[in-house]
């Protein structure tokens, strides 16, 4: 398993060996049906889930209709608490400001919360070129990191992995990246996270500079929000000396009350929790406590694009719970790594093809990697409507058309290999467009009926392989509704 | 071109579709959800907040102000702690019949100095029952956010009724956002391995809230 999704062949192929892998299938189901339940739960114990989810959507919504005056707004906020901000076009600029960022301490290492943006950005390989070693410090991230793994999961990167392999993986790696796992060390859940606790402890007593992301930023005050479970984040924004956080821009929201929206919807959605264990909220530095230095790069890379995009810039509210992977039946089966982004799932395959474009094969398969069961809309606490978004990302890989990519306005071609859908579309247009042909068409498809055959012939049998072609009825319905009225006059 | 400019003209450019929505921003969304959920007498809403402490595994004590130095000794002695760490504003009645040395945390210690240290004994900002949170602002008597975080064993003081609300809304309302806040509901946890929760990583593994009234 290598360490980057840089070439991913399309999805189908792609998923073609987790499909096969029964290890992996047993770990997700196991973890998607546990999270599964309990998320139900946890959301049927708040009557008024549906207002949240509703105001939720609306506080994202308009966000993003005035998403320049926020980001001014948080701007002016963050600088007059003492932060300063940096902008960032793409994912080299934030490297390049981080790196510079992390150079002028002198520091050769960082600790790392959990972050999607700098997993997006490969920050930490990054820095790597540049020398400094970043260590990542959620249990899951740290799986990862030490396996030589990609993530699987939005919160749970590692959720691919059972307790016997994470423990085979801290026996084997740990010793190379600081304290070796402890002698003796069981595959039990309690043992492994002591294991890392005492792994990671040394670095965080002596961490100089700290990155993050954040999962809320508010316009109004200039704070930020983490929400976490195991302390590391709070080691991490506490402890050192330097804090530097890179935030996507669609983070923002405008007033502190709206926190009381997404601290409700959160927890309960991502890891079925009433609250999560830790929330940190710090509003650029504070004279006597935690970091005297604070930054914030705030990120664009691909998401003023996705913006741009009617249908498509709904993805945007997300809030990163990953309720939607776990509930997907194609996320349950393909996995993870199948859709070659660190934003894998429904949510995935609508935000990395707008993020990167549907120029590779990748992005171009994502939107096909749903069956369209609307599960995962179901369950997003803002009501991004996945399947809506899925289709229309298919029209446009299909058709082609204007889009936007790094600010630039283009017309995208139609993509290869879906010449017979294009013809089909088009043959279909034109005979809705001559009803006569249509009456024709149809009354010749209904008298020829007992002919026709039971599976399609050539390469296109595979489809009935496993499905009936539908059956013809005896008579066009226009036919029926003009002999019987719709069936007024009692005949059929 | 700054990356400032390039950004927002990319989003002014984006939105050329989109007509401004100008009402006030409390109009323009709309907040149908409840301030807080179920109606409660005082004294139920303060079991409630035991209850869903109780629920994510911190350790739930109640007793009157006359108590809590005894139960205080009695909790860091359980726990065979030699010193304590000490805001610099608790009660300083609290810890008056506790044994172990009292540390005070001095800018110039070293984190390192912290790990050394077997409690620490808080007050809080704000609890909340339907969660089972408690907040952190450090104030005086909660000190800064590191002391309440490298110990392995922490015991944080909730007056009530007073400092006790229903709901995440009524907290927010609460707390000064330019504070620096910790909200804690529970013991550290993870639930990184099969999705399956386990308690105990980097925070403090013992969390012992002492429901003061």
């Amino acid at each position: 398993m290598s360490g980057t999704f840089v070439g991913m062949p399309a999805f189908p192929e792609a998923a073609h060996d987790a499909v096969a892998d029964p290890t992996l299938r047993r770990n997700l189901r196991h973890a998607t049906h546990t999270i599964r339940t309990r998320r139900a739960k946890a959301v049927g114990e708040l009557a008024d889930w549906a207002e949240l989810r509703e105001a939720g959507r609306r506080i994202k919504d308009h966000t993003l209709r005035h998403l320049d005056r926020y980001l001014v707004q948080l701007e002016e906020s963050v600088t007059a608490a003492g932060g300063t901000v940096h902008w960032a076009a793409d994912a080299d600029e934030a490297n390049r400001i981080v790196a510079r960022l992390v150079a002028e301490t002198g520091e050769s290492e960082v600790v790392k919360v959990k972050s999607m943006a700098t997993q997006e950005i490969g920050l930490n390989e990054a820095l790597e070129a540049g020398g400094v070693r970043a260590y990542e410090t959620d249990l899951a991230e740290l799986i990862v990191q030490l396996g030589k793994d990609r993530p699987s999961h939005i919160l749970v990167p590692a959720i691919h992995r059972n307790r016997a392999e994470i423990r085979d993986i801290f026996r084997t790696e740990m010793g190379a990246w600081g304290r070796p796992a402890p002698e003796g060390l069981t595959d039990t859940p309690a043992e492994l996270a002591e294991a890392a606790r005492l792994h990671l402890r040394e670095k965080f007593l002596r961490a100089r500079v700290g990155i993050s992301g954040a999962n809320f930023m508010v316009a109004e005050t200039g704070t930020l929000v983490v929400v976490e479970s195991e302390g590391n984040g709070r080691m991490c924004l506490t402890l050192p000396e330097t804090l530097i956080s890179v935030v996507g821009i669609e983070k923002v929201v405008p007033t502190w009350r709206d926190l009381e929206v997404f601290l409700q919807t959160l927890p309960r959605s991502s890891t079925a929790e009433r609250m999560n264990p830790y929330t940190s909220m710090w509003t650029g530095t504070t004279d006597g406590d935690g970091p005297r230095t604070f930054h914030l790069v705030l990120l664009d890379n691909g998401r003023t694009d996705t913006l741009a995009d009617r249908v498509g810039r709904q993805a945007l509210r997300c809030i990163r719970c990953s309720a939607c992977l776990n509930v997907c039946p194609v996320y349950e089966r393909a996995g993870g790594h199948a859709y070659g982004s660190v934003y894998p799932g429904p949510i995935g395959a609508i935000l990395s093809p707008q993020l990167r474009g549907t120029g590779s094969a990748i992005d171009a398969s994502l939107p096909y990697a749903s069956s369209l069961c609307g599960a995962c809309y179901e369950v997003c606490p803002v009501a991004i409507d996945i399947p809506e978004v899925l289709v229309h990302l298919r029209e446009r890989v299909v058709q082609g058309g204007p889009a936007v990519r790094q600010g630039n306005r283009v017309v995208l071609k139609p993509a290869k290999g879906h010449a017979a859908e294009r013809a089909a579309m088009r043959a279909a247009r034109w005979a809705f467009a001559h009803p006569g042909a249509l009456r024709a068409g149809q009354r010749l498809a209904s008298r020829t009926r007992r002919l026709h055959p039971r599976t399609l012939p050539g390469p296109v049998g595979a489809w009935t392989g496993s499905r009936d072609l539908p059956a013809v009825p005896a008579e066009p319905f226009r036919d029926w509704w003009q002999r019987t009225r719709g069936g007024k006059d009692g005949t059929r | 071109m700054s990356g400032r400019e390039r950004i927002l003209g990319r989003v002014r450019r984006a939105l050329a579709d989109v007509t401004p929505d100008e009402r006030p921003y409390e109009e323009a969304v709309a907040r149908g959800y409840l301030r807080e959920h179920g109606d409660r007498t005082t004294g139920r809403t303060v079991e409630l907040l035991a209850e869903n402490l109780a629920d994510y595994r911190a350790v739930v004590h109640r007793c009157t102000a006359r108590e809590l130095p005894d139960l205080l000794m009695r909790l860091l002695a359980g726990r065979g702690s030699r010193e304590v760490l000490v805001p610099p504003g608790l009660p300083p009645g609290w810890l008056a019949a506790a044994d172990p040395v009292q540390v005070h945390d001095r800018t110039a210690d070293t984190a390192a100095r912290l790990d050394q240290v077997d409690s620490v004994v808080t007050g809080c900002a704000v609890a909340i029952a339907e969660t089972g949170t408690i907040v952190l602002d450090g104030s005086p008597d909660q000190g800064r956010r590191r002391i309440s975080l490298v110990p392995d064993h922490h015991v944080c003081v909730v007056r009530v009724p007073d400092q006790v609300v229903s709901s995440v809304p009524q907290a927010l309302e609460r707390l000064d956002p330019t504070r620096p806040l910790t909200w804690i509901s529970g013991p550290s946890a993870t639930s990184d391995i099969e999705l399956d929760r386990v308690e105990g990583v980097h925070g403090p593994r013992t969390l012992e809230v002492v429901v003061l009234g």
